[in-house]
């Protein structure tokens, strides 16, 4: 994996700020760590019945949700846990969980 | 020298109390400390200036040294000019913060009352406590005596702050040699001293909410690296703040200083580069040598981090023989660690020939006829003698 991916700019050792401190407030989100996953979730909308299951219970609050309805994952932040995969109600299961090498795979296709 | 120095006062102090003294003149935001031999007087001594009034310092009583250092990483991030002191054992029990200390950048001055690691247990002088310290990331200054005890700490706060180097910096003074001995030297007048200081406007404070920061994320395989290579650009940028800072203090102490001190080195054929007070009874046997005609010259180590090599390699350039006296081991490897610093910034520039002394372990006294001894030893090694394993020197055999 490539440290570009995790990090929208990447510092020199001259770039640095001093210490390695962090220089400005809420930037979490600018840290992709979407790039640690192995696994992916695949989302069916066909199949979701927006019970916001997944949403609720996402550690990282990469469901993404419009007006009570699920719109998509963010894959830039999502870890790949699985807990929304594994929450999704036996009856539905809307979200599946692949291989991120095979997911990547299928993107490239 | 100087000629324009502005009056002093001379007074009578022990090493601990003369930097104590200066600690007091630089009037500290803040001082978190802990008792330890030989150590113990210099924060008695300031804490009674504290009490009297003398200071504006918060003084932080931990309950160790891991926290009299954590509390002064703390307290300089929030921007407060910030000092300990400590010797030994406390400096072993501190290292894991004194490491983070130079790796943020905080400019913290910490005088080491240098006394013998543990085991077996021991207080007297040596200095395996600032050689353990040698890759943390801190300036280190070495004092021969208690005025360079004084001088050394009111400079060391300006090197440590100064914009083009904020890292913490050690003022190295000999347990017990220095710290418990009474000696006259010339203090500056307070508002010489405070002006020579200066306050300390930190670019940034915790405490300052309107600008947060974070100090102390987690810097994984993507930027650690980055991190450390830009501490040693700091650190190397030293040099140059060491020699302006020591320019300025002359022109107020009539004092001078550089990176190290040459003792009749110029013409000297037998060189001896010695670190702390034992320099002082260095100078006594080489002028007893000088008097017999033998040319002998002394080089004594001031600043020790960041190394000077290639000026020390310039000043002793010229020697016949060289020799180095460390009052550590590094165990497992032949020669002191001084000894090998020198030897390795001399790799393809000097073809002198170098011997490694080993002495004064756990305060084991050095006499000046020891040294002479080394110089005899030395002018055999310039005449060929083999000198390729360390000599221990008084050392019972």
């Amino acid at each position: 994996m490539s440290d570009e991916k995790t990090h929208p700019t990447m510092y020199t050792w001259k770039t640095m700020p001093r210490g390695g401190i962090i220089p400005k407030a809420g930037n979490a989100a600018e840290y992709r760590t979407g790039a640690w996953r192995t696994y992916r979730p695949v989302w069916d909308p066909e199949k979701c019945i927006h019970c916001l299951t997944c949403w609720i219970l996402c550690p990282d609050s990469a469901i993404q949700a419009e007006q009570g309805k699920v719109t998509g994952i963010d894959l830039d932040h999502c870890k790949g846990c699985g807990i929304c995969a594994h929450e999704c109600p036996d009856k539905v299961q809307a979200i599946t969980m692949v291989l991120e090498t095979d997911a990547e795979d299928e993107d490239e296709e | 020298m100087a000629t324009t120095a502005v009056p002093q006062t001379r007074v009578s102090l022990t090493g601990n109390d003369a930097a104590a003294e200066a600690l007091r003149q630089i009037n500290p935001d803040v001082i978190a400390t802990y008792p330890i031999t030989p150590q113990t007087e210099l924060m008695h001594k300031f804490a009674q200036f504290h009490a009297d009034g003398l200071v504006d310092t918060e003084m932080v009583l931990v309950e160790s040294e891991h926290s009299a250092m954590s509390a002064c990483v703390g307290s300089s991030a929030a921007g407060a000019r910030t000092c300990t002191a400590t010797s030994s054992q406390g400096l072993a029990l501190m290292l894991e913060i004194v490491y983070i200390a130079s790796a943020y950048r905080l400019p913290i001055v910490m005088p080491v009352v240098n006394r013998a690691l543990s085991g077996p247990i021991n207080i007297h002088c040596d200095h395996s406590d600032a050689m353990m310290a040698r890759d943390c990331g801190w300036v280190q200054i070495f004092s021969e005596n208690a005025q360079e005890a004084y001088d050394n700490t009111l400079q060391a706060i300006r090197i440590a702050e100064h914009p083009d180097v904020l890292t913490p910096a050690m003022v190295n003074l000999d347990g017990f040699i220095l710290s418990h001995t009474a000696e006259t030297l010339d203090v500056l007048d307070d508002e010489v001293a405070h002006q020579f200081v200066g306050t300390y406007e930190a670019e940034r404070s915790l405490l300052d909410t309107d600008n947060p920061y974070s100090i102390g994320a987690l810097f994984l395989t993507d930027n650690y690296y980055e991190c450390r290579r830009q501490q040693q650009e700091a650190i190397a940028n030293c040099m140059p703040v060491v020699e302006a800072v020591a320019r300025e203090f002359a022109a107020i102490s009539g004092r001078d200083y550089g990176l190290f001190d040459a003792y009749r080195l110029d013409d000297a054929d037998l060189a001896l580069v010695i670190a702390g007070s034992t320099a002082g009874t260095a100078k006594v046997a080489v002028d007893q040598l000088r008097d017999e005609g033998v040319k002998a010259g002394l080089l004594k180590i001031r600043l020790f981090r960041p190394f000077p090599a290639a000026q020390i390699i310039a000043a002793i350039d010229g020697a016949k023989a060289i020799g180095v006296m460390d009052r550590a081991i590094s165990y497992g490897l032949d020669g002191g660690p001084l000894f090998h610093e020198i030897r390795s910034a001399a790799y393809r520039t000097l073809d002198a020939p170098f011997a490694s002394y080993i002495y004064g372990l756990g305060g084991r006294d050095i006499l000046v006829e020891e040294i002479v001894d080394v110089y005899r030893g030395l002018a055999e090694v310039a005449a060929g003698a083999d000198a390729s394993q360390t000599r221990y020197i008084g050392v019972r055999e």
